[in-house]
């Protein structure tokens, strides 16, 4: 009999690891062979640990399981999930990058190819440079970090470039609230990503990569580290990729708890050794990037889609969205849901559906107040305006962005002014001090929240010029963004920046 | 690095970060490993850093300060992390925290009188499906309210 139990971060923060011993020491005492595989997570957060048994008729879901449960688990008497593909919140999903996740152990590279993997290099081996740019051009697929550029655009550009040394960097800082698709693509499915930097490095001429990963994380470094490992000793990364001319190789960097290093000029700095701060743009990356050569910066989920889209082909992925958002969203739904985890479909479920349908609502039962889409920088949408459909263009005529595409909802108990104090607080915190409206404008912003919470009337004026200044004079997002979670607050709940003031009166 | 042991000498130091040098930007990782190593990153390093690097003091003095993860000074016996980000504080992070703190008689970044914990704010763990969050030494935690977080003392013998 084969047990699967997790290995992702959140299902070990819930218990996962001790309930894999408990099942090997259980299996032992009764003499029981069982094989016990440690796979990614399926995503379905509230139901881990999710564990797993193929008896040989196909793989029966338990969850949560407790240490305690086991017991009954082993003789055949907890009561099951069904196959994890029946699972209402799964079968509703379009699994295109996390295809495997969570179906393999994310460190058996035969598995990976029996499941897809490698298909898309082998096929990018076989095409140009020219070509594998274009496919990704034609893919539709934009950068799905925060900023939502064209990746084909992105590579093309670097592709172009000439210089003796041109390499891939992987963003994998994943700072924002409410997002853990990085963490868990890189737990549960490292070699999609190690197989789309090499694709990357083969489309534009790269033979070095870096994966700058957080130092919060320290289960998906020790599984990138290991993966790397495994990819080189099978000839997938090294001096020969696969045996064709191509040469790529890979370095996993660690940050240093720096939110701002997500931003990629401060990350080339980070990854340099420098302090992380933001460099002004041009020069671009794509043109003088890492040691002031020409990069490609792109993100865990942008890189680690490109393998299936080769798989697949480019119209197979485009197939999928809205509008000028194609292939699919990796939602990641968190913060007061009953329902929380990775769900990835395509562009175009509105807020209601995700929030309310798929999420099933607040964990705590109450009403939903807001969501905060698109991490720290994200505005926090009421529910009046949860008919807005989740694409890059559409959330932006909102006043919002879908930026890492993290959603984290809150109760009808949370207070915006609060939220919005914390989101000055936290750029005071995290800026890099390259410019005043940023550096000098956060601290200012929570003073001014503060006199609001006194109820000194004239503060809210102050605290909107103050919010225009940072968002017109700051040079990257850190700055000019943490405007909007802060205006959306106060557009959208004005009576919680009033009520100090009525009971001052 | 226990709290009295000796400060490490300044050979030990360069044996330790010398095989780095080789890499294309090998300061991070070098901070890394003499955090590593010692618990923190000693004073001592600066010189050396500086010189192996042939950069200036100021800077690689610069470069630590930039970032959170770097301590001058060893912490408590366990670092207990909390995260403080939204999406744990809509699940009600900031009184767990609060309580946490209080209990141990500290602020943020503090270490208790007998050196058992050092207490530190993270924004977010990427755990946000299932918080409160919280790392204590490493290990990562889900769904920490205020019992859960009583535990936790309790097993580090705050
Ligand atoms: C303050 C700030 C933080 C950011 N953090 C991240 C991050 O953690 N991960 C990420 O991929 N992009 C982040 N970005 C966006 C990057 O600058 C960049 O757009 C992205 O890495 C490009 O990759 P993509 O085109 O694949 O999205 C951040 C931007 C800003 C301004
Ligand atoms: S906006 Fe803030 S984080 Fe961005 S460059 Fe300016 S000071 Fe640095
Ligand atoms: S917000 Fe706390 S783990 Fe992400």
């Amino acid at each position: 009999m084969k047990i699967y139990v997790p290995l992702d971060s959140a299902a070990r923060a819930l218990g996962a690891d001790q309930v894999a011993q408990v099942i090997a020491a259980e299996a032992r005492n009764r003499g029981l062979t069982v094989q016990i595989i440690r796979n990614g997570s399926r995503g379905m957060i509230w139901l881990e640990p999710l564990v797993e048994v193929d008896l040989g008729q196909g793989r029966q879901a338990y969850g949560p399981v407790s240490p305690a449960d086991v017991p009954a688990l082993l003789d055949g008497k907890l009561s099951s999930l069904g196959p994890v593909e029946e699972i209402p919140f799964f079968a509703r999903q379009t699994r295109l990058t996390f295809a495997r996740c969570g179906v393999i152990d994310p460190l058996d590279l035969t598995a990976y190819q029996a499941h897809g993997g490698l298909a898309g290099l082998h096929r990018a081996i076989g095409m140009g440079s020219a070509q594998i740019v274009q496919e990704v051009a034609d893919s539709g697929l934009r950068g799905r970090g925060g900023a939502g550029f064209p990746t084909g655009i992105k590579w093309k550009t670097v592709a172009e470039a000439q210089a003796a040394q041109k390499y891939i960097v992987c963003n994998a800082d994943e700072g924002d609230s409410g997002t853990f698709a990085d963490r868990m693509i890189i737990e549960g499915d490292p070699f999609s990503l190690i197989e789309g930097m090499a694709i990357a490095g083969i489309g534009v001429g790269a033979t070095r990569g870096y994966v700058y990963l957080r130092s919060e994380y320290p289960v998906a470094i020790d599984i990138l580290n290991r993966a790397v490992q495994i990819a080189r000793e099978n000839g997938l990364l090294g001096p020969q990729v696969l045996g064709s001319g191509h040469a790529f190789d890979i370095e996993v960097r660690v940050g240093a708890g720096a939110y701002v290093c997500g931003e990629e000029t401060s990350l080339l700095n980070s990854l340099e050794g420098k302090r992380g701060v933001v460099r002004a743009k041009p020069p671009l990356p794509a043109l003088e990037g890492f040691l002031g050569r020409p990069t490609v910066v792109n993100n865990v989920i942008s890189l680690a889609t490109v393998p299936v889209i080769f798989e697949k082909g480019a119209a197979h992925y485009a197939d999928f969205g809205l509008g000028r958002s194609r292939g699919t969203v990796t939602l990641q739904i968190a913060g007061n849901v009953r329902h929380g985890g990775l769900f990835e479909t395509a562009f175009g479920a509105t807020l209601d559906q995700v929030v309310n349908q798929i999420g099933g609502g607040t964990a705590s039962g109450r009403p939903v107040k807001a969501v905060q889409v698109g991490g720290p920088l994200g505005a926090y949408i009421p529910v009046e305006q949860f008919d807005t459909p989740l694409g890059y263009e559409e959330l932006d005529q909102k006043g919002g962005l879908i930026g890492h595409a993290g959603l984290v909802v809150f109760d009808d108990s949370a207070d915006m002014l609060r939220m919005a104090r914390f989101a000055m607080e936290f750029c005071a915190v995290e800026s890099c001090g390259k410019c005043t409206p940023c550096r000098i404008g956060a601290v200012r912003g929570v003073e001014t929240i503060d006199r609001i919470a006194q109820g000194d009337p004239g503060a809210i004026e102050l605290l909107t010029d103050l919010c225009d200044t940072m968002r017109d004079g700051s040079l990257c997002a850190l700055g000019g963004f943490t405007p909007y979670p802060v205006m959306s607050a106060l557009r959208h709940f004005p009576d919680d920046f009033a009520t100090q003031k009525e009971a001052a009166e | 690095m226990h709290a009295n042991a000796p400060a490490p000498a300044p050979d030990e130091i360069r044996a330790l970060v010398a095989p780095l040098t080789a890499l294309e930007g090998p300061l991070l990782p070098m901070l890394h490993a003499l955090q590593r190593e010692y618990g923190f990153v000693p004073q001592d390093a600066v010189p050396v850093l500086a010189d192996l690097l042939n950069l200036g003091r100021a800077e690689v003095h610069g470069v630590i300060s930039f970032y959170h993860d770097f301590r001058d000074a060893p912490a408590g016996r366990h670092v207990l992390k909390i995260c403080r980000a939204e999406a744990c504080q809509a699940m009600g992070c900031d009184a767990v925290a609060e309580t946490a703190l209080q209990r141990l008689g500290v602020d943020w970044h503090g270490t208790t009188r007998d050196g058992a914990v050092t207490v530190e704010p993270v924004y977010c763990l990427g755990l946000c499906a299932c918080g409160p969050a919280a790392m204590l030494d490493g290990q990562v935690i889900g769904r920490v309210d205020r019992d859960r977080m009583g535990q936790l003392l309790d097993e580090v013998g705050a």
